[in-house]
């Protein structure tokens, strides 16, 4: 669905949804989705449908992912960092699970 | 708690100008971006991007550059990658300014004085269907190629009408991306509309790039005019494309649909603000009321850049600039002891501003495309359709307010920046009222989602209100 | 038989100002004895608790100092299930009304021993006081799970609920509209006359004639009431309250001043402020309810909010309701109270019907308006 025109400086490791994935050091984690093949992020709320990145500019709150366990983060606002974990598909965050310990 | 003299709410061209200009004039200066780095959206990624240090998207990107450079020798302290929630003025005559910094944590600024230059945003273009995975906006693609060097892959589609859907298209000719459709949704009277405003386009820089723009894009391109249904089609992802002209109707097949129907102000934070905001019927969009150095009714709040009204990175920069020397007048009873320079820029301004009327009524997008059919989705957050809006209506509801309690469309995380100018429209449209009788849904703090912890630690920086008791335990009595 | 003739509501039996929860419920009520009724509201941008409340259907602590209160309370959270499924029914709406039973979260043993004293002397006073339980740090795990450590104890009251608020808003005009009664938005009314077979209504959509007028005006009440007699010194009190994004259910049981929603959204609330007619929000008070919030349920801590509002209540000087028909206006009534959602049920039964009547039953009589005659109405 995208492609790469720049070849990236370097790259990181990030987890999503349990898997690894080698993506460009300092990417846009949106961006980073999409390149892994990512389409649907999360499912709406009220009707549970595939949701995936919109505006790319922080104002359509679709992009919304759980990263290291804090849920319904915007991945279009966050760039990739090693070891980052990321989970999708989430539709209601359970809370227990965003505490961080 | 850090008592400023101003605190500057984006790193744009707008806010970067105004930084270096209130520096240069001695103040002390905070600027706030929940962006990365300096640059806003035309400049995104002009120190560290893709295309960082080269020419490849164009020369007006690579000015963004030389402007973040002067920013950062300016000296001004700058908080990236934190948003400012709520902008309050105090009895005094001061702000408070709460910015959420990092994940759980919040600060309250004081400062003097507030320029907001939080840029624009994408009008919404409501179509059945977009709200499918491989539905995205044009400026979210241009967003991907300024910051990450990504490009769709597969056949991608254009819809909608504006400068940037071209750019875009222009800006992808020259990389060799393949564009597979462009579907222009500009309806047919735009060019009678906009001919009355032709000479001052042909006096603007526009005339010149944008001939220059459509000429590529139309190259690598094909284009079909006069589109006037779109939709997106898919089951969990787009599959395809299907559009209307006249009796013809045809599906395409898409990975990459972009919609775009032009840019209009991010207004959530001076609205929440107090700032009073009025209807602007030529650009359909709201826009603060401001005097000509950009302060609102709100004494000390000052507006600059596509945030006040869109006109563009250079009309920002000199409205940043203006904004800059009017709080250094409100503060020190002068600005500066050259006024040749504010002069300058106002000059600047009125040049930069050359144009907009003609593209504003060029591109301005059809009627039926602000209103959609009743199936579509208006309000993505909360999944309300403009059926659900126009029988709100029908009820009773003649206002957006009422409207969003009947329906809840506009109570998502979005915080009605997807649903509100459709919603308004849907009203217009029911009632024969004007958008501006009609107003914009009231828009409140925090303007952007924030955790509770974020909220909760507002109140350890601030203890100036002991009268007002924070919540009891008790409900009402 | 043919269709009745469209009604044009310029002549009704009824005309009930004001279209918040109270005006809707009475008008739903009245419309349902079979009058024709016309709802004459405010436009978009109006002081209107009804679309800014907390949503409980409450009774634990209400009236602790007026047993007449507290029995009218109960009497009302008694009929709300009847209430709920009756609109339900009417509208083919689901309110989402859950009458489980509520909770008070307790931070300090003082404050429990308070509440509980207070509950405990309530109870005392007769049968048709609310019942109540006295939970400690385990009784309040087992109930709520996310309860935190610094939550000494509890109390649970099982006559306690909640709706979904927007929803009932909604419903009850779609159940006013289903008998009939008209809605007429952008309808501020100006003056009431006195004609000799009823009231001429006047204001920005003409003039209205009617047989009974209701005054269901919330805050506007203060300035209407006098017009027919009746001094109603309502005063706005301001809540702020706060609502994350929508999460997986963790909550079975609402709090007072905590609840999860049908939807999943966490509401947070709510401050008392006397601050005129600003319905704003300020930080530091929300900073307050925040903090406060995570002491009760630490999990909460990461919830996000999406959106924060400040609202007014409609006050009475002793904070209770006022019910009251006009001496010098005969066929005027005036409705006001704060706990407009909790009191729906008795307003669209009860009071309705007594107004549809004419006949003043003594339930009412507490709450008469005479009792602030020599209260000067605060500022
Ligand atoms: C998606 C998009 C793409 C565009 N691309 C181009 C282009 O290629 N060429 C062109 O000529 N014009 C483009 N424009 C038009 C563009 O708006 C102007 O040219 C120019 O960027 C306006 O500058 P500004 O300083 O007013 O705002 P912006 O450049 O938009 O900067 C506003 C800044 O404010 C920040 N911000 C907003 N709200 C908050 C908050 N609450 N807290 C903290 N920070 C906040 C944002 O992160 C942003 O960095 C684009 C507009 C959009 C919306
Ligand atoms: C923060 C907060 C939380 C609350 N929580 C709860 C709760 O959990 N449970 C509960 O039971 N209650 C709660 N309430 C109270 C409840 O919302 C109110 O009791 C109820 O909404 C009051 O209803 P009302 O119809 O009297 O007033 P409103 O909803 O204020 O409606 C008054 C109406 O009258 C109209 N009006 C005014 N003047 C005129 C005029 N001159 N002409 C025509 N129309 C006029 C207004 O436009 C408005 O529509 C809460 C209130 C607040 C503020
Ligand atoms: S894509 Fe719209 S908020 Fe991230």
């Amino acid at each position: 669905m995208f492609r790469r025109l720049v070849e990236p400086a370097g790259h990181v490791t990030v987890t999503i949804d349990g898997r690894p994935f080698s993506v460009a050091a300092g990417e846009t984690l949106s961006t980073a989705l999409l390149l892994a093949g990512f389409a649907g992020l999360r499912r709406s709320a009220r009707l549970g449908r595939e949701r995936g990145p919109f505006c790319g500019m922080g104002v359509c709150f679709d992009c919304l992912v759980t990263i290291d366990g804090a849920a319904n983060r915007q991945a279009c606002l966050v760039r990739v960092r090693d070891g980052m974990a990321v989970q999708t598909g989430t539709r209601l965050p359970a809370l227990a699970d965003t505490v961080p310990e | 708690m850090t008592r400023l003299d101003l605190v500057i709410v984006g790193a744009g061209p707008a806010g970067l100008r105004a930084a270096v200009e209130a520096a240069t004039g001695g103040l002390s200066v905070m600027l706030v971006d929940e962006g990365r780095e300096p640059g806003g959206q035309i400049y995104r990624g002009s120190e560290s991007g893709a295309f960082a240090g080269t020419a490849k998207l164009g020369s007006d990107y690579a000015a963004g550059a030389v402007l973040a450079a002067a920013f950062r020798a300016s000296g001004v302290e700058a908080l990236f990658g934190a948003t400012v929630i709520q902008i309050e003025r105090e009895a005094d005559g001061s702000f408070s300014v709460s910015v959420a910094t990092g994940h759980d944590k919040a600060v309250v600024v004081r400062a003097r004085a507030v320029i907001a230059a939080t840029g624009a945003q994408e009008r919404p273009f409501p179509i059945d269907g977009w709200t499918l995975p491989g539905v995205m906006t044009a400026g979210a693609a241009q967003t991907m190629l300024k910051a990450d060097g990504v490009v769709p892959d597969g056949p991608v589609v254009l819809a909608g009408t504006g400068p940037l859907l071209y750019l875009l298209a222009a800006q992808y000719g020259a990389l060799g991306v393949a564009i597979d459709t462009l579907l222009d949704t500009a309806g047919p009277g735009n060019w009678r509309r906009a001919l009355p405003h032709v000479a001052g386009f042909l006096t603007s820089r526009y005339a010149f790039k944008g001939l220059g723009l459509l000429g590529k894009a139309l190259a690598a391109t094909r284009i079909i005019r006069g589109v006037e249904a779109v939709s997106a089609i898919g089951d969990t992802r787009l599959s395809a494309v299907t559009y209307r002209k006249g009796a013809t109707e045809r599906t395409i097949p898409a990975h990459v649909l972009l919609l775009h129907h032009g840019v209009v102000p991010q207004i959530n934070l001076t609205w929440s603000a107090g700032a009073q905001h009025r209807w602007n019927a030529a650009r359909l969009a709201f826009e603060p009321v401001r005097d000509a150095s950009g302060q609102t009714d709100v004494p000390g709040l000052f507006i600059a850049g596509d945030s006040g009204g869109i006109g563009g990175a250079q009309a920002a920069e000199a409205e940043g600039a203006l904004a800059a020397f009017g709080v250094l007048r409100m503060l020190r009873g002068t600005a500066g002891d050259d006024d040749r320079i504010e002069r300058q820029w106002r000059r600047r301004l009125a040049v930069s501003l050359r144009g907009r009327a003609f593209l504003d009524a060029l591109y301005a997008p059809r009627q039926s495309h602000l209103c959609p059919p009743d199936e579509v989705i208006v309000c993505r957050c909360e999944e309300v359709t403009a059926g659900d809006i126009r029988k709100a209506v029908r009820r009773g509801a003649m206002g957006p307010n009422q409207v969003k309690a009947f329906t809840r469309a506009g109570m998502g995380p979005c915080q009605s920046r997807m649903c509100g100018l459709t919603t308004v429209a849907i009203i217009a449209e029911e009632t024969g009222l004007s958008p501006g009788d009609i107003g914009h849904m009231r828009l409140r703090a925090p303007v952007k989602p924030v955790t509770v912890a974020q909220i909760a630690s507002l109140s350890e920086a601030d203890e100036r209100r002991p009268t007002e008791s924070p919540s009891a335990t008790r409900p009402c009595k | 038989m043919s269709p009745a003739p469209e009604r044009s509501g310029n002549d009704c039996d009824v005309a009930v100002i004001g279209g918040g929860v109270v005006g809707l419920s009475l008008a739903y009520g009245l419309a349902k004895t079979g009058l024709a009724v016309t709802i004459l509201d405010e436009g978009d941008i109006a002081h209107r608790a009804s679309r800014g409340n907390f949503g409980l259907v409450w009774v634990q602590g209400k009236g602790l100092d007026n047993p007449d209160y507290a029995r009218w309370s109960l009497a009302s959270a008694r009929a709300w299930p009847f209430f709920a499924a009756e609109i339900e029914a009417v509208t083919d709406t689901a309110l989402s009304y859950e009458q489980r039973g509520g909770l008070m979260a307790s931070l300090t043993e003082d404050d429990l021993d308070t509440r509980c004293n207070d509950l405990r002397r309530l109870h005392n006073r007769g049968r048709d006081c609310a019942d109540f339980e006295r939970l400690d740090a385990g009784g309040m795990k087992r109930l709520l799970p996310a309860i935190g450590p610094d939550v000494v104890g509890g109390t649970f009251c099982p006559h306690d609920g909640h709706v979904n608020a927007l929803r009932l808003f909604n419903a009850l005009h779609a159940a006013a509209a289903s008998l009939g009664a008209i809605y007429r938005p952008n309808a501020t009314v100006e003056a009431i006359d006195r004609l000799p077979d009823g009231f001429s209504i006047t204001g920005a959509a003409g003039e209205i004639r009617a047989g009974k007028v209701v005054l269901a005006a919330g805050l506007g009440n203060a300035r209407l009431g006098p017009m027919v007699g009746i001094h109603a010194p309502v005063r706005p009190q301001r809540g702020q309250i706060l609502v994350t994004e929508k999460l997986a259910h963790f909550l079975d049981y609402p709090l007072g001043t905590i609840r999860q929603t049908d939807e999943g959204g966490v509401m947070i609330g709510d401050s008392k402020e006397e601050v005129g007619f600003d319905n704003g929000t300020r930080h530091d008070v929300l900073a307050g309810i925040a903090a406060k919030a995570i002491r009760i349920f630490p999990l909460l801590a990461q919830a996000q909010v999406v959106r924060s509002w400040g609202a007014l209540r409609v006050m009475t000087p002793d904070g209770y309701p006022i019910y009251e028909r006009s001496v010098t206006h005969p066929g005027a009534y005036l409705v006001t109270c704060h706990s407009g959602v909790t009191l729906a049920a008795v307003h669209a039964s009860h009071v309705a019907g007594m107004i549809a009547s004419g006949d003043w039953l003594p339930d009412l009589t507490p709450f008469a308006a005479g009792r602030f005659a020599d209260v000067p109405s605060p500022g």
